[in-house]
C-alpha cells in the first residue's frame, strides 16, 4: 500500500479462536475472528473500524494492544516490531499505546480514588511519584474536563460521560502515541457522547495522538475518522478516506451499511433500505469465496469460490470485491 | 383500517414512582398523552427521562415490590389501566396491549420452543385449541418472515440469532391482534442491517394489522424513520409533542434543540475546509430525581433560562398545528 510510514503499522494480522469439542477436548474448528487483515495509522490520525457485531473489529483492537497475541502477520508500533514480544519485552512499548474502553466502570477499582486510578499507570512507568504524580494528575482532570478537586471520589460517584473521562485521562497519561478507542461512546447519551467527541478531537488536534477508533455506528465514525476500514466477517473489505467512503463506496457490503442507516429527518423517509437480508454467518464457518456472497445481491458463481483480493481502485481506496 | 384518529389510549397526568435507598425517584412526573387508533407514537429521550417507565406504567408491569403507580389515569377501551384489578390486566396484556423489548433474549423463554411459547399466548387469550393456536403460530412465524417457520416452531430461544428471535417476539406480540403494541428500544440491539429489517417489518406489519404503536427509544433516527408523533420526554416530564416533520423541522424547546444538533450526521455534510466540525454540547447533567423539581427540569442546563424558570414549571401549552412545548421562553 502507497501509504507513508505510520506509527502502528498492521500487515497480515490473523486471529483464530480454537474451537475445542468431544472427548478429548481436541481442536475441532477455530473462529476466524481476523482473518488477514492490513492498515497503517499515521501521527494525528483517526483510522475508523467499522463493521457488524462479529466483524473482528474488536479482535484487531485487543491484538494491536497486545492483550491477545496473534495468530500470524506483523504489528509495527513507532517503527518497532512488537509481533512477538513476550510481556516482559512489550513492558516498556504498552506507554505508547493505550486504550479506553466502551465501560470504563468495569476497569476501574471500586475502592480506589478516581485521582489514584488515573495515576497509577504514571507510578506503574517510574515516570512520576507522590506530589509530582499528584500534580500530573490534576492537570490531566482539568484537560479532560473534571474539577481536579473530584480526585478524592470515587468512580461510583461519576456520571457515565465523567467516567469516561476518567479513562481518557488514565490513557493520556503516559503520553501515548496511539490510543485504541473500542466504541468509546456507545454507551452514552446523545448530549454526553458529543461532550466526549470533542474532547478526543481536541486532545487529538493538541497532541498527534492516532486513534484506532472502533464502532458500529456510521454517523460517530463519519464525525471522528479520516479514514475508514469496513470489515466483514474478519476481513477489510473497503478502506478509503471518510468523503469517499460516504460519496462513493464501491463494495456492496458498505452500500448496505450506509442504506441501512437511519437518518434524523422525516424526510428522508422511505430512502432507508434494507438491501442485505438474512443475518450475518458464523465467523466459525465463513462462506467460501467472498465471505458476503451469501447476502450480496449482485453475487455471481465466481464470488462464491474466489477471494476477493483488497485492490487499490483509486489512490488510497481499497476495495475487495471481484465485481468492482 | 376503520375508526382511524379516534382516541384509543389516553393517559394522563401519570405519576410514576420509585422508593430506593436515596429516596423516592419521580420516575415519570406528571404525563399525558394520546395515542390514535393505527397510529405509530414515538417516545424519545435519553437514559432516566421515564420513557421506559411510561411503557411500563401502561401495562401494568411496575414490580410493586419497589414502585407504584402514585396519580393519574391510563384509559384503554372503558377501563383505567392505572387501577384496573390485577385479573383484568392479565386479559388484556398481550392480548389487546402487548410489548416487545430490547432484548429478546430476557423475556423468551430458554426451555420452550419458539412455537410453544407463542401458542400458549393464543390459547390462553382465544378460545381455541392448542392445534389451532399452533397453526395460528405458524401463520404468525410466516407474516414475521421467518424462513423454514414449518421447522423454527420446535426450536428454542439459544438456536435463533438476535434478528430471529427478535422476529418471535413481534409474532408473539401480534398473535393476538394487539390495539396497542409497546416497543420498548426494540431495535437498540441489533446491527444495522438487521435494524433496517426490523424497522421495516414493523412499519409493514402496522399497515396489515392496523395495531397502534408507541414506539419507545433514544434513537433519533429511528423515529423520524417511522412514528407519525413524537412526545419528548426529560426528566420524568414531557417537555414537547409534535407531529414528526414538524419536531424535525422546527423543534421548540431548547432540550430538544440541543439534542438535535449534539447527534453527528451521517445525511448531512458538515465538514468545513477540511476540519471536522464541532458537535454542539448540552452542558451538565440531568438532574436527580429523588428531590421534587422545582421549576423547569432543564433550566440548570438551558442558555435560555431565566429566574421564571428556576422557580416555575413551565405548563404544556400549545403551540399551533398539535405542536405543544413546555417551555417559558420557546413559544
Amino acid at each position: 500500500m502507497n501509504v507513508p510510514r505510520g506509527v502502528l503499522e498492521v500487515t497480515g494480522l490473523v486471529k483464530h479462536f480454537p474451537i475445542h469439542g468431544g472427548l478429548l477436548q481436541r481442536q475441532t474448528g477455530a473462529v476466524r475472528a481476523v482473518d488477514g487483515v492490513s492498515f497503517t495509522i499515521a501521527k494525528g490520525e483517526t483510522l475508523g473500524l467499522v463493521g457488524e457485531s462479529g466483524c473482528g473489529k474488536s479482535t484487531i483492537g485487543k491484538t494491536v494492544l497486545k492483550l491477545i497475541e496473534p495468530t500470524a502477520g506483523k504489528i509495527v508500533l513507532g517503527g518497532q516490531d512488537i509481533t512477538g514480544l513476550k510481556p516482559a519485552a512489550m513492558w516498556p512499548h504498552r506507554k505508547r499505546i493505550q486504550t479506553i474502553f466502551q465501560d470504563p466502570y468495569s476497569s476501574m477499582n471500586p475502592r480506589l480514588p478516581a485521582g489514584t486510578i488515573v495515576g497509577e499507570p504514571l507510578e506503574n512507568f517510574g515516570i512520576a511519584n507522590g506530589r509530582e504524580r499528584d500534580d500530573r494528575v490534576a492537570r490531566l482532570f482539568e484537560r479532560v474536563g473534571l474539577r481536579p478537586d473530584a480526585m478524592r471520589k470515587y468512580a461510583h460517584e461519576f456520571s457515565g460521560g465523567q467516567r469516561q473521562r476518567l479513562g481518557i485521562a488514565k490513557a493520556l497519561s503516559v503520553s501515548p502515541d496511539v490510543i485504541v478507542a473500542d466504541e468509546p461512546v456507545s454507551a452514552l447519551d446523545v448530549s454526553v457522547q458529543a461532550q466526549v467527541l470533542n474532547l478526543l478531537i481536541d486532545l487529538q488536534e493538541e497532541l498527534g495522538l492516532a486513534y484506532l477508533f472502533i464502532s458500529h455506528d456510521l454517523a460517530v465514525m463519519r464525525h471522528i475518522s479520516h479514514r475508514i476500514a469496513v470489515m466483514y466477517l474478519g476481513r477489510i473489505v473497503e478502506i478509503t478516506d471518510k468523503r469517499t467512503l460516504f460519496s462513493t463506496p464501491l463494495h456492496p457490503y458498505t452500500e448496505a451499511l450506509l442504506s441501512a442507516a437511519t437518518a434524523p429527518d422525516p424526510k428522508r423517509r422511505g430512502k432507508r433500505k434494507a438491501i442485505v437480508q438474512g443475518d450475518v454467518p458464523s465467523p466459525a464457518k465463513p462462506p467460501s469465496g467472498c465471505h458476503f456472497h451469501t447476502r450480496c445481491p449482485y453475487a455471481t458463481a465466481e464470488c462464491k469460490v474466489t477471494s476477493p483480493p483488497l485492490r487499490e481502485v483509486a489512490p488510497g481506496h481499497h476495495v475487495a470485491c471481484l465485481l468492482r | 383500517m376503520s375508526g382511524a384518529g379516534t382516541t384509543l389510549l389516553e393517559v394522563r397526568d401519570l405519576h410514576t414512582q420509585f422508593n430506593t435507598l436515596d429516596g423516592v425517584v419521580r420516575a415519570v412526573d406528571g404525563v399525558s398523552f394520546d395515542l390514535a387508533r393505527g397510529e405509530t407514537l414515538g417516545i424519545v429521550g435519553e437514559s432516566g427521562c421515564g420513557k421506559s417507565v411510561t411503557a411500563l406504567s401502561i401495562l401494568r408491569l411496575i414490580p410493586p415490590e419497589t414502585g407504584r403507580i402514585a396519580s393519574g389515569s391510563i384509559h384503554f377501551e372503558g377501563h383505567d389501566l392505572a387501577t384496573l384489578p390485577e385479573d383484568e390486566m392479565k386479559r388484556l396484556r398481550g392480548h389487546r396491549i402487548s410489548m416487545i423489548f430490547q432484548e429478546p433474549m430476557t423475556s423468551l423463554n430458554p426451555v420452550l420452543t419458539v412455537g410453544t411459547q407463542i401458542a400458549e399466548n393464543v390459547v390462553r387469550h382465544l378460545d381455541v385449541s392448542w392445534k389451532a393456536a399452533r397453526e395460528r403460530t405458524f401463520e404468525m412465524l410466516n407474516l414475521v418472515r421467518i424462513a423454514d417457520a414449518r421447522r423454527r416452531l420446535d426450536e428454542y430461544p439459544h438456536q435463533l440469532s438476535g434478528g430471529m428471535r427478535q422476529r418471535v417476539m413481534i409474532a408473539m406480540a401480534l398473535s393476538c391482534d394487539p390495539q396497542v403494541l409497546i416497543a420498548d428500544e426494540p431495535t437498540t440491539a441489533l446491527d444495522v442491517t438487521i435494524q433496517a429489517q426490523i424497522l421495516d417489518l414493523m412499519l409493514e406489519l402496522k399497515e396489515k394489522t392496523g395495531t397502534a404503536i408507541v414506539l419507545i427509544t433514544h434513537d433519533l433516527g429511528v423515529v423520524a424513520e417511522t412514528a407519525e408523533r413524537v412526545v419528548v420526554m426529560y426528566a420524568g416530564r414531557k417537555v414537547e409533542e409534535a407531529p414528526v416533520e414538524a419536531l424535525f423541522e422546527r423543534p421548540l424547546h431548547p432540550y430538544t434543540r440541543g439534542l438535535m444538533a449534539a447527534i453527528p450526521r451521517l445525511d448531512i455534510d458538515a465538514e468545513t475546509g477540511g476540519r471536522r466540525p464541532r458537535l454542539q454540547e448540552i452542558p451538565g447533567l440531568v438532574p436527580r430525581l429523588t428531590q421534587p423539581i422545582v421549576g423547569c427540569a432543564f433550566a440548570s442546563r438551558c442558555t435560555l433560562a431565566t429566574d421564571r424558570c428556576r422557580a416555575e414549571a413551565p405548563p404544556v401549552v400549545d403551540a399551533g398545528s398539535g405542536h405543544t412545548v413546555a417551555c417559558w421562553e420557546a413559544r
